[in-house]
């Protein structure tokens, strides 16, 4: 691991078929991401770690990194633009932190407060999503969903069930579960799945849990996000 | 409420501003206001012409906290219809069998959904939370009293 580029200034060491996002993570250097973790393929989708390369914009969870490249990506401009998209995934779902388990866990609450978002901005759709609690350990709200894949992707990859998809296109992509009725019950998810642990928002939460960690001693309650090296690990334990 | 945290730098406050329409005052009209601070999602008729009168009035208008920001709570509404709310409410409680739903031409009539007031209105300022603490109500009213604007303190926003 000789071949370094450069993010911010800072030289960044990266190996061949690295990503820019993948490296800098390993690093210990933030670029903000929300569908993006270091255990899975990347997906490419919110567009969050979009950094500027040679010029041009592009996600950084998905450009390879090259050496010598000098990459952008803490500049008034760029986060400008990040705020914009975190503020569109605030309003087209249904996000109010104060009733939810997750706050001070969740990376999306995390990521708007560091990149000083004090409202969303644009007018809400208020989508009418429903919510699962069929299943006995398990409870999916899919108000909170922004499509980050995540659960899809460690599903298929660790714990091979394929127990959600994608469905739909566009505004009418939703997280879906593969069952017979649809239920997230008569799926083959078991609370110790690795796909249940891994969603950044509120949406799959175990049951029974709530506040085992009080509001105000959560990992993002502590530090801001931009400060903790890699949060996924902390909040999967729980 | 929320405001009356700020304890004893209300004094401080007062020195420098006086109150017009507030919950202290109980004033019912709004006067030329240089600051208007409102609290809460728009969850019928009467908070719309409030808000627009407000903003007709103050130079600078504040939105506090949660519900005045995305709808807060009251917001989670917002996927049932108007009278299938009501009917829940006033009709489907154990010993409500004989209840009407408030019809009095006096009552505000409820929108179909709760929204944020920047929907409506322009804000100028936003200070989130549930409630917005003390100390982030303190930065914005002195920040705007010395006539400087910028962003809350990190540690300061706070969406719960």
């Amino acid at each position: 691991m000789s071949a370094t580029f450069l993010l911010d200034g800072r030289a960044i060491p990266f190996s061949e078929g690295q990503t820019i996002l993948q490296a800098a993570v390993a690093a210990g250097a933030y670029i903000p991401h929300l569908c993006f973790h270091p255990d899975f393929k990347p997906h490419g989708s919110c567009k969050v770690c979009t950094v500027k390369v040679g010029g041009r914009q592009s996600a950084s969870c998905t450009t390879a990194a090259a050496a010598g490249a000098v990459v952008e990506s803490d500049t008034p401009a760029i986060n400008a633009e990040r705020l914009a998209l975190v503020q569109m995934l605030f309003v087209e779902g249904n996000h109010f932190c104060p009733s939810c388990e997750k706050s001070g866990d969740c990376k999306l609450q995390a990521t708007a407060c560091d990149l000083g978002m004090v409202s969303p901005h644009f007018d809400h759709f208020f989508p009418d999503r429903p919510v699962d609690a069929s299943h006995p350990d398990l409870l999916l709200d899919f108000n909170r969903c922004i499509l980050c894949s995540l659960c899809v992707r460690a599903s298929r990859d660790v714990d091979g069930k394929n127990a959600f998809a994608l469905a739909g296109r566009g505004l009418r992509t939703r997280l879906i579960v593969n069952s017979r009725t649809g239920r997230l019950v008569d799926s083959d998810v078991s609370a110790g799945d690795r796909a249940v642990h891994v969603c950044p928002v509120g949406v799959i939460l175990p049951k029974r849990r709530g506040f085992s960690v009080p509001l105000g001693r959560r990992v993002f309650d502590l530090k801001p996000i931009s400060a903790v090296a890699d949060a996924s690990a902390q909040i999967e334990e729980r | 409420m929320s405001i009356l945290d700020i304890d004893e730098r209300l004094f401080t406050l007062l020195d420098k501003v006086e109150f017009d329409r507030s919950p202290i005052t109980d004033i019912k009209e709004v006067g030329e206001c240089d600051v208007g601070i409102i609290e809460g999602g728009l969850c019928n008729a009467e908070n719309v012409e409030v808000l627009r009168e407000f903003r007709r009035r103050c130079k600078v208008l504040v939105a506090l906290g949660a519900c005045a920001i995305n709808g807060g709570l009251p917001a989670q509404r917002n996927h049932l219809s108007l009278p299938l709310l009501l009917q829940e409410v006033y009709r489907s409680e154990p010993g409500a069998e004989y209840g009407l739903i408030p019809n009095d031409p006096e009552l505000p009539l409820p929108l179909n959904k709760v929204h944020p007031l920047h929907e409506v209105v322009r804000i100028d300022h936003f200070i989130p939370g549930c409630p917005p603490s003390a100390d982030a109500i303190w930065q914005v009213l002195t920040g705007l009293l010395e006539g400087r604007e910028h962003p809350l303190d990190h540690s300061l926003i706070h969406f719960d």
